[in-house]
C-alpha cells in the first residue's frame, strides 16, 4: 500500500514538471514570461508552507526572507559585480543566516506571539533597506543590467534575460525545491515536525528536541524562501524595498491557504490561482480587487482546506 | 484660434508629412488641416496601439485618475486631427497597482500579449525603476511621465525615456535662485526619507549654496509616518524658510500640523506642488498656506495670461478655471505633472513620424528618432511651455512656476528660464545597443 | 528648541497616538481574545469608519460640530451593521477556523478597499474638526482638538471596561472568551455573542478612525498601519487583558514620540520596532497576559 502511494506520488511530481517543460513551448508568449514569475514566487509559498503547513508556525515576516535572497543577489552583482552563480549562493547564504538568528529570538515564543514578532522583526529589515537607501537604492530601488545577468559555463553563456533560459532556470530552482520539500516530509525529520505541529507538548515527551527540531525548520524555510528572492533579482533584474514590505509575508500566506496547507503541490497551485484571477479579471474590469476579495471568500466557503488541501480530503487521500 | 503660426514646425529637418498637420482649434474640438486625408489613406488602417501602464489602484490612483483622463484627451485630440502618420492611436490600459513587480508584469503583458507599439505613461518612480528591465528586455519603447531623476541619471536603459516632463533633479535647481533672492537665506528642508526626498535632499543644498544661502538643517520624515508634529522642534530657530515636499494622504495632517504649531509666526514657506495635487487649496486647515509660494510644473489655476495653447488645453481635459473638474469642484486635478502625459503622447507622435514608424518592427528606429529631437516649441502639443530634449540622457528639460496662495488660489508669479535647470549629464544612452 | 519643551511636545504626541490606538487595538482585542481569529480585515473597518466620516459631515451643512457628531453615532453604527453582515454571511460558515477566517479577512479587506477606491475615491480628504482651538502654550502651539480626542479615548475605555466587568454582557463575553463550550453548556448563545462581539470591535475601529480623521485624513489605503499597530499592541498586552491593551498602547505611543527625540527619524522607528520586539521575545506573553493555554 505504501509503495503504491510512493510510486503514486513521484509519478505525479514527475509528471508536473514534465508538464511544466513541455509548457514552455506550448505557451503564448506572454503566459511564458508570466509562469516563470510564478514558478520563482511558488518556491517563495514553498518555503512558507514548510513551516506554517508542516510545523504550523504562522508567519507574518517571511518576506524578510525572501529580500535577504533578493538584496543578497542583487547587491553583490550591483556593487561589486559578482557573477550569477555567486550572487545566488550569496543571497541563499544571507537567507540563512537571517534565519538562525531570526529563529533563535523569535522562537521563544510562540503562537500569535509568534506571528507579531516576525511581522516586526521584517518591518526592521523593511526599514532597514529605507535606512541604508545609499546602497539599497531605497523604495525605489535598482537596477541590475541586463549586461550582468549572464550565466556563463566555459565558453558557452547564458542570457538569463532570455524567455526560455529564464523559464527553465525558474523551472531548474522549482524542481529542485520541490524535490527537497517531498524528500522533508517523508524524511523522520518531516514526521516530527508534523508531531510537533499536531502536539507539541507531546513530542518532547517522547524525547525528541522540539525547539532544535523548530530552529532547523525555521532555517530550511528562510533558506529556500531566499532562494526565490536571489532568483528574482537575477532573472527579472530589479530588486526593490516593496518586496520586504508587509503585503510579500502576507502573499506567501495567502497562496499557501488557497492551494492547500501542507501539501507539497498546494504553494504551486495558490500561486497559480492567484496570479491567474487577477490577471484575468483586470482584462475586463477597473474594480477588479473586487472580484478577486469575493473569490478567495467562495474559495475558502467551498474548499476550506485550499484547493489541494479539498481534493486530497476528498478524493485523494495519499496526495503527500 | 486655429494655429497658423507654424507650432507644429519643431525640427529643422522638415518632413512633408508632418507639415501636412497644421493645427489645432481650441475648446469643443481640433480642427483638421487641409491636406491631411490624403495622407492619411496612405497608410495602413490598423491603430497605433499605445500601452498604458496606469496606477489605477494602490497609492497612486489619485494621480492615475487625472493621467488617465489627460491621456484620453490627447488620444482623441490626436485622433481628431488624423492619427499619427494617418493612423488612428489606441490606448490599451493596464492596471500597475502602484506596484513595481506588477509593473514589470505589465510591460511584459503589453509587449507580448497585447503587442503594443509602445509602453507609456507611468508616474510612480520605484514602479518605473522596477518595469525598466522588462522594457529592455522586450525592446519596447517605454515613455514614462514620472519626473524622478531616475531616467536622466542613465541607470535605467535604452529603451526608457521622459521626453513630457522636467526631472526633479532641473526643477531643484531652478527654483534655487528664487529661493535665495526672495524667501530667505537660512533653509530648513522637511522631506520624505525616501527616494523622491533624496533628489531634494541631495541636490538644493550645492544648488542654494551657489546662490549664497544655506541648507541649516534636514529633517527627514520616515514614509510610515502619519503625525508629523514631534519633528518640528529640529527646526532650528533661526531658519527663515521652510522648503517642504512631503507626499502622500499625510501632506495635510502635515501642513495643518505646521499651522498649529507655529500659528501666524511663520518662517516662509516654500513648497512642491507634489504635496498638494488632486487635494483642494481651500481645504479645512490649510489656511495656514496663505502667502506662502510653490512649485508648479504646470498652473493649477487659469492665469490672466494663459496663452491660447493653455486654455484649450485645460478645455480639452476638462478642468475649470480652479483645476477642478468641470461640474465637480471637489475633483481636484493633478495639473503639475498630468500634462506631461499630453506632451509625452505629441512627441511620441512626432517621433514615429519622423522615424516612419510601420510597426513593431520598426522600434529601434523609433528609439533612435526620440533621441534626435532637440527642442519642442510651445504650442497646442506642448501647452505647459517650451522644452528642449536632450537625447543622450532622454531627458526634457522645461520651464517652471513659482507660484504664490493668494485668497485661496495659486497666482504665478515667477517663470523660471529653462537654462537654470540645466545640469551637466551624468552618462549616455545612445552608447548602449540596441 | 529646548529638552523640557520638546519631551512635552513628544510626551503630547505619543498620548493622542497611544489614545487612538488603544481604541482600535481594544477593538481587535475583543475580537482576537473572544473569538480566536486574526481579523486582518480590521484596518479596514477602521477606514471604513473614515471615509463614513467624511460623508456624513459633508452631507449635513451647518457648524462642523454638527457633522462631526453625526459621524461619530452613525458612521460607528454602520461599520458595526457592515461587520455583524459579514461575520453572518461568511465567518459563521466556516466555524471560526482560524485559517480559513485569514483568507476571508483578506478577501474582506480586497472588497472594502475596492469599494472605497470606487465609490469614494483615491484622494485623502479631510473633515473639519468640530472645533479648532489653538492651545498657545509659552514654546509653542498645540491643537485643542488632539488633547479632547485623547480625553473622549479615555472616557470610551472606562466605559467599555466598565461594560466588561458590571454589566451582564460583558459576563457574557468573559465567559465565552473564557471556554466557549462551558459557556455554550451554560445556554449562553455563543453564536449571538461572536456576531456581536465582531460587529463592537469593528465599533470600536470605526470610533477611533472618525476621532482621528479631523486631525489625518480619510484615505482609502489608510487601514494598514492601523492594523500592524493594533497586531502589535495586543500581543504586547496580553491577549485578552483590557490593561494590557491600554498600557502596551502607552507604551507604544510614548516610546515612539520620545525615542525620535534622540534619533533621525527612520532609525528611531527601527529602535522603537526593535525594542518592542525584543519585550515580546523575552516576554512572549505580553506585559499582562498569563502563560498561554
Amino acid at each position: 500500500m505504501k509503495d503504491v502511494s510512493l510510486a503514486k506520488t513521484y509519478a505525479l511530481h514527475i509528471g508536473i514538471i514534465a508538464l511544466l517543460f513541455v509548457l514552455n513551448f506550448v505557451l503564448p508568449d506572454y503566459h511564458q514570461g508570466l509562469f516563470a514569475r510564478i514558478m520563482t514566487l511558488a518556491v517563495f509559498a514553498m518555503g512558507y508552507n514548510l513551516l506554517f503547513g508542516y510545523v504550523g508556525l504562522l508567519s507574518l515576516g517571511h518576506a524578510m526572507f525572501f529580500s535577504a535572497g533578493l538584496y543578497g543577489a542583487g547587491l553583490t552583482v550591483y556593487h561589486l559585480g559578482w557573477g550569477v552563480p555567486e550572487a545566488f549562493v550569496a543571497g541563499v547564504a544571507c537567507g540563512a543566516l537571517l534565519a538562525l538568528v531570526i529563529g533563535l529570538l523569535a522562537l521563544r515564543t510562540s503562537g500569535v506571539a509568534f506571528m507579531i514578532v516576525t511581522m516586526m522583526f521584517a518591518q526592521v529589515f523593511y526599514l532597514l533597506i529605507l535606512y541604508f537607501a545609499a546602497w539599497t537604492g531605497g523604495d525605489q530601488g535598482l537596477v541590475i543590467q541586463q549586461t550582468s545577468r549572464a550565466l556563463n559555463f566555459g565558453s558557452t553563456s547564458f542570457d538569463l534575460t532570455n524567455p526560455t533560459v529564464r523559464y527553465m532556470s525558474a523551472l531548474a530552482l522549482f524542481s529542485v525545491v520541490l524535490f527537497i520539500t517531498l524528500a522533508v516530509v517523508r524524511s523522520r525529520f518531516g514526521r516530527v515536525l508534523v508531531a510537533i505541529r499536531e502536539n507539541e507538548e507531546r513530542t518532547r515527551m517522547l524525547g525528541y528536541d522540539t525547539v532544535a527540531n523548530k530552529l532547523a525548520a525555521v532555517v530550511l524555510s528562510g533558506t529556500i524562501c531566499a532562494a526565490p528572492g536571489a532568483a528574482y533579482a537575477l532573472l527579472f533584474g530589479y530588486i526593490g524595498s516593496s518586496f520586504a514590505s508587509v503585503q510579500y509575508s502576507i502573499l506567501p500566506l495567502l497562496w499557501v491557504l488557497l492551494g492547500g496547507a501542507a501539501t507539497t503541490l498546494g504553494p504551486l497551485i495558490g500561486t497559480l490561482f492567484m496570479y491567474y484571477v487577477t490577471d484575468i479579471t483586470s482584462g475586463f474590469t477597473s474594480a477588479y480587487l473586487l472580484i478577486v476579495g469575493v473569490a478567495l471568500i467562495l474559495l475558502v466557503l467551498f474548499a476550506p482546506k485550499g484547493i489541494l488541501g479539498s481534493i486530497r480530503q476528498r478524493w485523494l487521500g495519499w496526495l503527500p | 484660434m486655429a494655429d497658423k503660426n507654424g507650432f507644429f514646425d519643431l525640427s529643422k529637418t522638415t518632413l512633408s508629412r508632418r507639415t501636412a498637420l497644421k493645427g489645432m482649434a481650441a475648446g469643443a474640438g481640433l480642427a483638421l488641416a487641409p491636406g491631411f486625408v490624403r495622407y492619411s489613406q496612405a497608410q495602413s488602417s490598423a491603430p497605433i496601439k499605445i500601452g498604458f501602464q496606469l496606477h489605477r489602484t494602490g497609492i497612486g490612483a489619485a494621480y492615475g485618475r487625472w493621467y488617465e483622463r489627460t491621456s484620453a484627451a490627447a488620444v482623441k485630440a490626436i485622433n481628431d486631427a488624423g492619427g499619427i502618420g494617418g493612423r488612428k492611436v489606441e490606448l490599451v490600459i493596464e492596471d500597475d497597482g502602484t506596484d513595481p513587480a506588477r509593473g514589470a508584469e505589465v510591460v511584459g503583458k503589453f509587449a507580448k500579449q497585447h503587442k503594443t507599439d509602445i509602453v507609456f505613461g507611468t508616474l510612480f518612480s520605484h514602479v518605473v525603476i522596477g518595469s525598466a528591465p522588462a522594457a529592455g528586455e522586450n525592446k519596447i519603447p517605454y515613455f514614462v511621465v514620472s519626473e524622478g531623476h531616475h531616467v536622466a541619471s542613465t541607470k535605467l536603459n535604452r529603451y526608457v525615456f521622459q521626453p513630457g516632463i522636467t526631472d526633479v533633479k532641473s526643477q531643484i535647481k531652478s527654483m534655487a535662485p528664487w529661493i535665495a533672492a526672495n524667501a530667505g537665506k537660512k533653509v530648513t528642508q522637511i522631506f520624505p526619507d525616501f527616494a523622491f526626498g533624496y533628489d531634494h535632499r541631495d541636490y538644493l543644498p550645492p544648488a542654494l549654496k551657489a546662490q549664497g544661502a544655506d541648507v541649516i538643517a534636514q529633517i527627514a520624515i520616515p514614509p510610515t509616518e502619519s503625525s508629523f508634529t514631534k519633528y518640528f522642534p529640529q527646526i532650528p530657530a533661526e531658519t527663515e524658510v521652510i522648503y517642504h515636499v512631503m507626499v502622500g494622504p499625510a501632506v495635510l495632517t502635515f501642513v495643518k500640523e505646521l499651522g498649529e504649531f507655529y500659528g501666524s509666526q511663520r518662517p516662509q514657506l516654500f513648497g512642491f506642488m507634489d504635496s498638494l495635487e488632486a487635494v483642494d487649496i481651500n481645504s479645512p486647515g490649510l489656511e495656514f498656506l496663505d502667502g506662502s509660494h510653490f512649485w508648479e510644473g504646470s498652473p493649477r489655476y487659469a492665469q490672466p495670461d494663459d496663452s491660447a495653447a493653455q486654455k484649450a488645453y485645460r478645455a480639452a481635459v476638462g478642468i475649470d478655471d480652479n483645476g477642478a473638474a468641470v461640474g465637480d469642484p471637489k475633483d481636484v486635478s493633478t495639473a503639475s505633472h498630468m500634462f506631461g502625459c499630453w506632451e509625452t503622447l505629441y512627441v511620441v507622435k512626432k517621433a514615429m513620424e519622423d522615424a516612419g514608424y510601420k510597426g513593431p518592427e520598426d522600434r529601434a528606429k523609433l528609439v533612435e528618432a526620440t533621441e534626435k529631437l532637440k527642442e519642442f516649441a510651445e504650442g497646442p502639443e506642448h501647452p505647459q511651455g517650451p522644452k528642449i530634449f536632450n537625447g543622450k540622457i532622454h531627458q526634457c528639460f522645461g520651464i517652471q512656476n513659482i507660484s504664490k496662495v493668494e485668497g485661496g488660489k495659486l497666482k504665478v508669479v515667477h517663470k523660471t528660464k529653462i537654462e537654470d535647470g540645466l545640469y551637466e549629464p551624468e552618462g549616455d544612452y545612445t552608447t548602449q545597443a540596441l | 528648541m529646548h529638552f523640557g519643551p520638546h519631551l512635552l511636545l513628544a510626551a503630547l504626541e505619543g498620548l493622542v497616538t497611544s489614545a487612538v490606538l488603544a481604541l482600535t487595538a481594544l477593538g481587535l482585542s475583543l475580537v482576537f481574545g473572544v473569538m480566536r481569529i486574526v481579523n486582518v480585515a480590521h484596518g479596514e473597518f477602521f477606514m471604513l469608519g473614515a471615509v463614513l466620516a467624511w460623508a456624513i459631515s459633508t452631507a449635513i451643512s451647518g457648524h462642523p460640530a454638527i457633522g462631526f457628531v453625526a459621524a461619530l453615532v452613525i458612521a460607528p453604527l454602520m461599520v458595526g451593521l457592515v461587520a455583524f453582515f459579514a461575520e453572518w454571511l461568511v465567518l459563521r460558515r466556516l466555524n471560526y477556523n482560524p485559517e480559513s477566517t485569514i483568507v476571508a479577512t483578506i478577501g474582506m479587506l480586497y472588497i472594502i478597499q475596492q469599494l472605497a477606491l470606487t465609490f469614494y475615491g483615491p484622494e485623502a480628504r479631510p473633515v473639519e474638526p468640530p472645533f479648532s482651538y489653538r492651545i498657545l502654550l509659552p514654546w509653542f502651539g498645540y491643537s485643542g482638538y488632539k488633547l479632547s480626542v485623547v480625553a473622549a479615548s479615555a472616557i470610551l475605555l472606562v466605559l467599555t471596561w466598565l461594560v466588561l466587568t458590571r454589566t451582564r454582557i460583558g459576563l457574557i463575553m468573559r465567559a465565552t472568551q473564557y471556554d466557549r463550550e462551558t459557556a455554550q453548556a451554560f445556554g449562553i448563545p455563543v453564536e449571538r455573542v461572536y456576531a456581536g462581539v465582531f460587529a463592537i470591535g469593528a465599533m470600536l475601529a470605526a470610533i477611533a478612525a472618525v476621532l482621528i480623521v479631523p486631525i489625518s485624513q480619510a484615505h482609502y489605503l489608510m487601514g494598514q498601519d492601523p492594523l500592524l499597530l493594533s497586531f502589535i499592541v495586543v500581543i504586547i498586552g496580553g491577549l485578552g487583558s483590557l490593561r494590557g491593551t491600554v498600557v502596551a498602547a502607552i507604551l507604544i505611543g510614548l516610546s515612539d514620540g520620545i525615542i525620535s527625540m534622540f534619533f533621525s527619524p527612520t532609525l528611531a522607528k527601527i529602535i522603537a520596532t526593535l525594542v518592542v520586539a525584543m519585550v515580546l521575545v523575552f516576554r512572549p506573553q505580553g506585559l499582562f497576559g498569563t502563560t498561554q493555554r
